[in-house]
């Protein structure tokens, strides 16, 4: 059986004294789609930011696609990765913003090139012709001479998703991707959200969408102050609740 | 009031009184100066000649801000020399400036204490003086060092070894002077750009694994610029003038040192101001032209729709002026049946 792609022991991380993660234990096999929910300032984000090391964790033993993130293991000791290690490693990890974060000075189709010809030193005819069939495929190809400001929420979440492919990363990270969506472009986000599940993407969703959890996810955790309240199949955990801190949870939010 | 059928209602539009009255003081005022400007004085000497044996004298006058002195002078070779060398001063001091600022406002920026610390002291010791104290500090750095040896301690090897009382030259003291003082403003100018940009950039950036180099050359500084611009526009300009202090390290014959020769010799001094300051205004709107559209290049991606270009802009007012000459007095609109 092959590792799973992303496996966590009591994952810790505080901030100034403050335990914001306290003990996650989470696995995320190849090709799943896991959906993370729970309350604000749960810990949701800080998860997800330790996965792609744009944090580091405390304490606990953080594994992406059998490594160690930020460590390297040799003859019983834990050796430090360098920045240079540590940025290859975040390159084969996408990550979607709650605000699309993309870069504003770039025009739609620089924002999906750049990172091809910069980070991976891709030729920049092949990076072009990789970027138009992102953008295909997210549905805006006639869009890539446009600048950011110039394109509506949905298609700026769009864009970003075609970004974080264009690395061809092995997982993709989402953090609320449709939060700061008017309701009528949640569904267009969703869309290519699903389609990128169905092509076997591993993908962790922090998401509000439960319509979304139910119908894409393989596996959800509930997260709650900093520890794992509960977890499974999302359309057994959603529909019969076993901790009582997840029926307020879901009362509130469905 | 009738609002049936097609009657257009007539629309009579307020008047302002006040800036009638405001504009036409401005107007008066405008008038007397532009008629100082291109008045004469007479001189109180007559000049006499003699035509068919009969001898005629008549007042001589001249122009009150003797135009015609400062025509002679306006493109003789000492001014435009001079000219050439504030020219100079300014370009190399502000690209010290700029480039030693955009460092200082990096390490300003670093987690690193030390760095961070260093940036600020450098900043705080030249903001803190006047540069023209600055500049007769370097004229006299030789009292302190004669010179620099930079190498090895103890092993007798030397990378590098300045003789500081050849190398201060009054020019090099100029623009060393200038230029430290300048830093130490642009750094500040430049930080202000580098922490207006939002961190989910940085974040975006680092996500798809760029380095933290790439990041800031590829992401931060590009979208830095909008916001560093226009005050370094200032301050180019604000340096064109404050060249004119190097006559603290004397021997440098800027545009003012030029005309300030001439005129301890001719004692024509109003002319020779004149002559200087038409020249820092022609720079100065030059350089204000230039300004607009290296801001317009670096605003891309920032605004839905680009602002239009002065020529454009001034397509529009005099359509819009003559738009309103063409239209009746009073305007009317269609009344809602
Ligand atoms: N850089 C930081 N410094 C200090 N505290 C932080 C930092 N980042 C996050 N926190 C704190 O950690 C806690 C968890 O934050 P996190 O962003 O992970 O929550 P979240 O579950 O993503 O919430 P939300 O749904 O609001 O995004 C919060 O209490 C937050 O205030
Ligand atoms: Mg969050």
């Amino acid at each position: 059986m092959s590792v799973p792609m992303v496996e966590a022991h009591g994952v810790h991380k505080s901030y100034a004294g403050v335990e914001v993660l306290r003990g996650i234990n989470l696995t995320v096999e190849r090709g799943e789609v896991t959906c993370l929910i729970g309350p604000s300032g749960s810990g949701k984000s800080t998860l997800l930011r330790c996965i792609n090391h744009l944090e580091k964790h405390d304490a606990g033993e953080l594994r992406v696609d059998g490594n160690l993130v930020g460590y390297e293991a040799r003859g019983g000791k834990l050796y430090e990765r360098n920045d240079k290690q540590i940025c290859a490693e975040r390159s084969q990890i996408g990550m979607v913003f709650q605000r699309f974060n993309l870069f504003q000075h770039l025009t739609v189709l620089e924002n999906i090139t750049i990172g091809q010809v910069k980070v991976r030193s891709i030729a920049s005819e092949d990076a072009t012709r990789r970027a138009r069939e992102l953008l295909a495929r997210v549905g805006l190809d006639a869009k890539e001479k446009n600048y950011p400001s110039q394109l509506s929420g949905g298609q700026q979440q769009r864009v970003a998703i075609a970004r974080a492919l264009a690395m061809d990363p092995k997982l993709m990270l989402f953090d609320e991707p449709t939060s700061a969506l008017d309701p009528e472009l949640v569904g267009e986000v969703l869309d290519v959200m699903k389609d990128l599940a169905k092509s076997g993407m591993t993908m962790i969703v922090v998401t509000h969408e439960m319509g979304f959890a139910r119908e894409v996810a393989d596996s959800l955790y509930f997260l709650d102050q900093g520890v794992i309240e509960e977890s499974g199949n999302p359309r057994e955990v959603l529909v019969h609740p076993r901790s009582e801190r997840l029926r307020v949870f879901l009362s509130k939010v469905l | 009031m009738t609002t049936n059928g097609d009657d257009a209602v007539e629309v009579v539009p307020v008047r302002h009184v006040g800036r009638y009255v405001a504009a036409a003081v401005v107007l008066v005022l405008v008038a007397m100066l532009g008629h100082t400007l291109i008045s004469k004085v007479p001189t109180g000497q007559t000049a006499c000649h003699v035509s068919a044996g009969v001898p005629t004298c008549h007042q001589v006058s001249n122009w009150r801000f003797s135009w015609n002195i400062v025509f002679h002078y306006f493109t003789t070779s000492q001014v435009l020399d001079g000219l050439l060398v504030t020219l100079e001063l300014t370009v190399i001091a502000m690209t010290i400036g700029i480039v030693l600022g955009m460092l200082i406002a990096v390490m300003r920026l670093s987690h690193n204490r030390l760095m961070s610390s260093a940036a600020w002291v450098y900043t705080w010791f030249f903001r803190g003086t006047p540069v023209y104290v600055q500049l007769l500090f370097w004229f006299n750095i030789a009292a302190l060092y004669q010179s620099v040896t930079i190498g090895v301690p103890f092993l007798h090897i030397t990378w590098l070894h300045i003789n500081i009382v050849a190398f201060f030259t009054p020019f090099h003291t100029a623009i060393v002077g200038l230029g430290l003082n300048e830093a130490a403003y642009m750094s500040e100018i430049a930080r202000s750009g580098l922490i207006s940009v939002d961190e989910g950039q940085i974040e975006a950036a680092t996500s798809i694994g760029m380095t933290r180099s790439q990041t800031l050359r590829l992401v931060i500084v590009p979208q830095a610029m909008r916001v560093i611009l226009p005050p370094t526009g200032n301050e180019v300009i604000s340096m064109l003038k404050t060249t004119s202090l190097v006559i603290a390290v004397g021997g440098v014959t800027d545009l003012l040192q030029s005309v300030t020769l001439i005129y301890s010799a001719n004692y024509e001094i109003m002319p020779l101001l004149i002559v200087a300051s038409l020249w820092y205004l022609i720079v100065t709107t030059v350089l204000s032209i230039g300004q607009y559209y290296v801001e317009r290049h670096f605003a891309k991606g920032a605004l839905r729709t680009p602002p239009p270009t002065p020529i454009q802009r001034l397509r529009t007012d005099l359509r819009g002026i003559a738009g309103k000459f063409r239209s009746p007095r009073h305007a009317t609109i269609k009344a809602a049946s």
